[in-house]
């Protein structure tokens, strides 16, 4: 063990007894992690990282059981404390922590300042008078504009990216050495996540703390960790500098990951990376390696035989039982069947399916039944057309209106003004059952998209049966194959959605939009829900299915990777506008408005030698009921002018590209020499 | 009878022989086949099921299986104590009552009218409740205020009051009693399936269906409302008491059944006067009624396990 070592776990093992068997969520892991160091600990949605941060700071939930050889928290074992110990001493005093849901992690019914002052006031002796000292230097230090009058506000007055700041602020309160941020930005926009991941390694420099960074998201990782641990199925299988791992990663579970993120390797030229087969039941041992079902590389032995843990280096490990025979292999070809396949380089653009011209939307909201009526304009004169068998992708940060443009186009939002059509028909005008057959919708989360008191086969035929398509024999051959389509086996035909996993849920929700033969379908960020490895394989489907199936996608989404692996044009949307439309490598490579950049700068890609950007834009989203006035963009742009506050940009063409911004020539002109 | 029992045994080996969740066709087991595969293992579901049978059945051939006319006065043989107690006959098992008339008849005689009022009753309310409550929940707005409205009514006006008010006025007899009391019981469903409704009416399924073209109607109805069995479910056990009590309280009033007809809630309502000297005249129809709701519950409860299914593959 190193003097320098802040944390030190050994053999550390969490078991949570269920009603029919024990979950081994976390199997034996050791961790060392040195003072001043982040620590990544990434890993699919149950592989158990979660509950390592729940185990360090003993608040798994009560039923579970925590066992472990130590657990060395800079010189005292935190393993064989007592929980009065650990609340006094180390809890929210000398380890802080940080969780994923920045809604519901403060007390609604508490003023911050109270909540801020309470943590340091109940480990120390300090005045209310120093706390509060304490509370607004460091909101001040965490961005949040005039923090003196903050302390008596409500969290339900503080949008989600000021809330984990003022999170952020709390678990700082008492100068930790040690601070476990849990998904910290996962909750987040782009944008804000950037800010807030800016700011956590700010302030680790500056206070010289260690972290621990719980995430699913390799590109977060790749830009704040030092190290890398790789978790799956409850054990760590690689661990390494956050350079070694992602660079030349070792384990093929760690490498399979990283061929599911788009933009790995490089343009949208490729194939997603899949890996095929679901994690192992959690219950019981594991006979030999839990990846083996899973892995292209097996061997008999892995299915068998307890594996070794290899050192390559100092904190450089993986398990594995042999891959050093394909070592030298790139891992392109790892599982070259799946990436061989290019995918088809963008067709002539076809006739226009789909046409939005000039439409506003506005909602009249009015808080309780007295309130003021004010408005709230989602949509402002927006105008798109999207041609057939192409793949439109619209970007923007929650709030931007993306939503609202998407049930207008499926002609379940009545514009104030402006029209949609589709093809020749204005859609206000079609029967509900025609506008179904030419356009259907896929949503985020699969969990709500599906009625769990349905089977699957129900959901699935259910379209043909409200629309009187075919016979019944005709309907139900018909499921059976869109199930083969989107590839679902038929045992689960008459499954609950409950009994499916979220990827197999979402192929259902796939099935459903698709079994009418659309024309168009609507996509609702269709794999923010997911994790990697399942989002791979969903897009992957939905690009093979366009081809078969000859579909014209509108794709929302907020991941810039997913847009670029995905999308032949981007129209970029902020506060109910579109600033920004084009071919999807001009967007992408060079942006004409400002947003855009900002956009693009704060996507993190998986590149371990950059560092988090320095946030370009100021501020955070406004809220659409006080719309800035002349350009929305205005309060938060770097090159805003006298010009822009006052007046409306008006649209203009500029290569191709359809932006939205007084500055436009001048900023492109500038990106391009820069 | 023979054949289901056949065939239910037939799928439960079949699928003991092949991999859980398959049949031949591989598509699994249909929801049906597997409910009742489900309910076959539920023991509170039996039980309660098998209870209300028993009850069913003595309600169906009370006229049969009734040892005395239960309108037979014997005014010699008044307040019999039941066979085990002190002074009690073979004759007349679980004793007489205040008339003579043999009380383990009445009893039988009685689950007649108490199951009829209190499921009657019950289900009554169930349609108003939860019909309100799915309109005003899935279209909100002006809608939901006036049903807010009606609700507010409904509480604000003592319920017996408006009941005493409603028989005075239509006039006495069983049916009556139950539309009554079902019309003035649908409060809770309706709270509870506009909550729920609400809740639902956001989430991406109804959006999909929508987008499909199902029309309002048959969203809330194949989309929404199957979704709220649950609590339906134990809003409805919950009413068949209170369904049963209050013609009980009814009766009591002289407003309820008709004197001689017996029902549980008019036993205990006259054995009420002798409760002090002969506390089993309220004690035994209070044990049939507890049974009765026991049985209700368990088989609510049975029916909502078996028709959820929490567990992945």
């Amino acid at each position: 063990m190193s003097t320098a070592s802040i944390l030190d776990i050994q053999d550390l093992s969490v078991e949570i007894p269920t009603d029919s068997a024990t979950l081994k969520a976390v199997r034996g892991i050791s961790l060392d992690l040195k003072r001043g160091e982040t620590l990544g600990i990434v890993g699919e949605s149950g592989s158990g990282k979660s509950m390592i941060a729940l185990a360090i700071m003993n608040l798994l939930p009560p039923s579970a059981r925590r066992a472990a050889a130590s657990i060395n928290f800079d010189g005292s074992d935190l393993a064989h404390a007592g929980e009065r110990e650990l609340a006094m001493k180390v809890r929210g005093q000398r380890i802080g922590m940080i969780f994923q849901e920045p809604m519901t992690s403060l007390n609604p019914v508490y003023s911050i300042g109270r909540q801020l002052t309470e943590t340091m006031t109940l480990h120390r002796k300090v005045s209310r008078a120093e706390a509060e000292k304490r509370a607004i230097y460091l909101l001040e230090k965490v961005g949040l504009p005039d923090p003196a009058s903050r302390l008596k506000q409500y969290p339900h007055e503080l949008s989600g990216g000021q809330r984990q700041r003022v999170m952020i602020a709390m678990a700082l309160m008492n100068e930790p050495e040690l601070l476990i941020a849990d998904e910290p930005t996962t909750a987040l926009d782009v944008t804000i996540q950037a800010q807030i991941l800016y700011l956590l390694q700010d302030l680790q420099k500056e206070l010289g703390m260690s972290m621990i960074l719980i995430t699913h998201d390799l590109g977060v990782v790749s830009r704040s960790a030092d190290k890398i641990a790789v978790m799956y199925a409850g054990d760590i299988v690689e661990t390494g500098t956050a350079e070694e791992v992602l660079r030349n990663p070792q384990h093929p579970y760690t490498q399979g990951l990283l061929e599911c993120v788009p933009g790995y390797r490089g343009d949208a030229a490729h194939r997603l990376g899949s890996i095929p087969g679901i994690v192992p039941s959690m219950t019981g041992t594991i006979r030999g390696c839990a990846f083996a079902s899973r892995c292209p590389r097996v061997v008999d032995a892995c299915k068998t035989e307890v594996l070794p843990r290899k050192q390559l280096g100092p904190g450089r490990t993986y398990v594995c039982h042999d891959p050093d025979a394909t070592r030298n292999q790139s891992t392109a070809d790892l599982h070259s069947a799946a990436n061989e396949v290019p995918v088809e380089l963008p067709k002539t653009p076809g006739e226009k399916v789909l046409t939005v011209d000039g439409v506003s939307c506005t909602f009249s909201v009015r808080r309780g039944l007295f309130g003021k009526r004010r408005s709230l304009k989602a949509l402002d004169n927006v105008s798109l057309d999207i041609r057939k068998g192409e793949v439109l992708a619209l970007v923007g940060e929650s709030g931007c209106g993306k939503t609202t443009l998407s049930r207008t186009i499926m002609g379940l939002q009545q514009p104030d003004a402006g029209s949609v059509s589709l093809g020749q028909h204005e859609i206000s005008t079609l029967p509900a059952w025609q506008r179904a057959r030419m356009i259907q919708p896929i949503f985020q989360d699969p969990y709500s998209s599906l009625n769990p008191r349905k089977t699957i086969g129900d959901i699935i035929g259910r379209p043909l049966v409200v629309n009187h398509i075919g016979t019944k024999p005709e309907q139900l051959a018909k499921v059976h194959k869109m199930m083969e389509h989107v590839g679902l086996p038929r045992r689960v035909f008459n499954s609950y959605p409950d009994q499916l996993s979220g990827g197999q849920r979402q192929r259902a929700a796939i099935g459903r939009a698709l079994i009418m033969d659309p024309e168009i379908v609507i996509c609702d960020e269709p794999t923010s829900a997911l994790d990697v490895s399942v989002q791979a394989q969903i897009l992957n489907l939905l690009l093979d299915l366009r081809d078969e199936l000859d579909l014209t996608y509108l794709f929302v989404t907020h991941d810039l990777s997913v847009v670029q692996h995905m999308a032949d044009r981007v129209a970029v949307m902020y506060l109910g506008e579109i600033v920004e439309c084009g071919e999807r490598r001009q967007v992408l490579t060079s942006p004409k408005h400002p947003y855009t950049r900002a956009l693009l700068d704060s996507a993190l890609s998986i590149s371990p030698d950059l560092s988090v950007p320095a946030p370009g834009l100021s501020g955070e989203f406004p809220n659409p009921m006080n719309r800035p006035y002349g350009c929305p963009f205005h309060p938060r742009c770097p090159m805003a002018e006298q010009q822009c506050r006052e007046e409306v940009p008006r649209p203009e063409i500029i290569d191709t590209t359809f932006v939205k911004c007084w500055k436009a020539r001048t900023f492109s002109h500038q990106a391009k020499h820069h | 009878m023979m054949t289901t029992r056949q065939t239910l045994s037939d799928a439960s080996i079949a699928s003991v022989e092949t991999p859980p969740g398959h049949d031949e066709a591989g598509l699994g087991l249909s929801p049906t086949m597997a409910a009742l595969k489900r309910a076959r293992k539920h023991h509170g579901l039996k039980i309660g099921f098998g209870i209300l049978l028993v009850m069913a059945v003595f309600a169906l051939f009370a006229p049969w299986l009734a040892p005395h006319d239960p309108y037979m006065q014997n005014l010699s043989l008044r307040m019999l104590p039941p066979v085990w107690t002190e002074g009690g006959s073979w004759e007349y098992l679980l004793g007489t009552d205040h008339l003579g008339r043999d009380y383990l008849s009445r009893l039988i005689h009685g689950a007649r009218i108490s199951m009829t009022i209190g499921l009657g009753a019950a289900s009554i309310g169930a349609v108003i409740g939860v019909t309100l409550g799915l309109i005003a929940g899935y279209f909100g707005g002006w809608i939901d205020q006036a049903v807010n409205f009606l609700v507010t009514c409904q509480l604000a006006v003592p319920s017996l009051l408006l009941i005493m008010a409603l028989v005075f006025v239509i006039g006495q007899s069983v049916t009556v009693v139950i539309f009554v009391i079902g019309a003035t019981h649908w409060v809770f469903y309706l709270v509870v399936t506009r909550s729920a409704t609400l809740r639902l009416r956001e989430l991406d399924f109804v959006a999909a269906a929508n987008a499909m073209g199902c029309s309002k109607f048959q969203i809330a109805v194949r989309e929404v409302l199957p979704n709220l069995v649950n609590q339906i479910m134990v809003i409805f056990t919950l009413e068949v008491a209170v369904a049963i009590l209050n013609e009980a309280t009814l009766s009591f009033l002289g407003l309820g059944i008709p004197s001689p007809l017996p029902s549980w809630g008019l036993m205990i309502a006259e054995g009420k006067t002798a409760m002090f000297f002969q506390p089993w005249l309220v004690i035994l129809p209070g044990i049939a009624l507890f049974i009765l709701v026991i049985a209700i519950n368990l088989l609510g409860d049975g029916v909502r396990d078996v028709t959820v299914t929490n567990r992945r593959n």
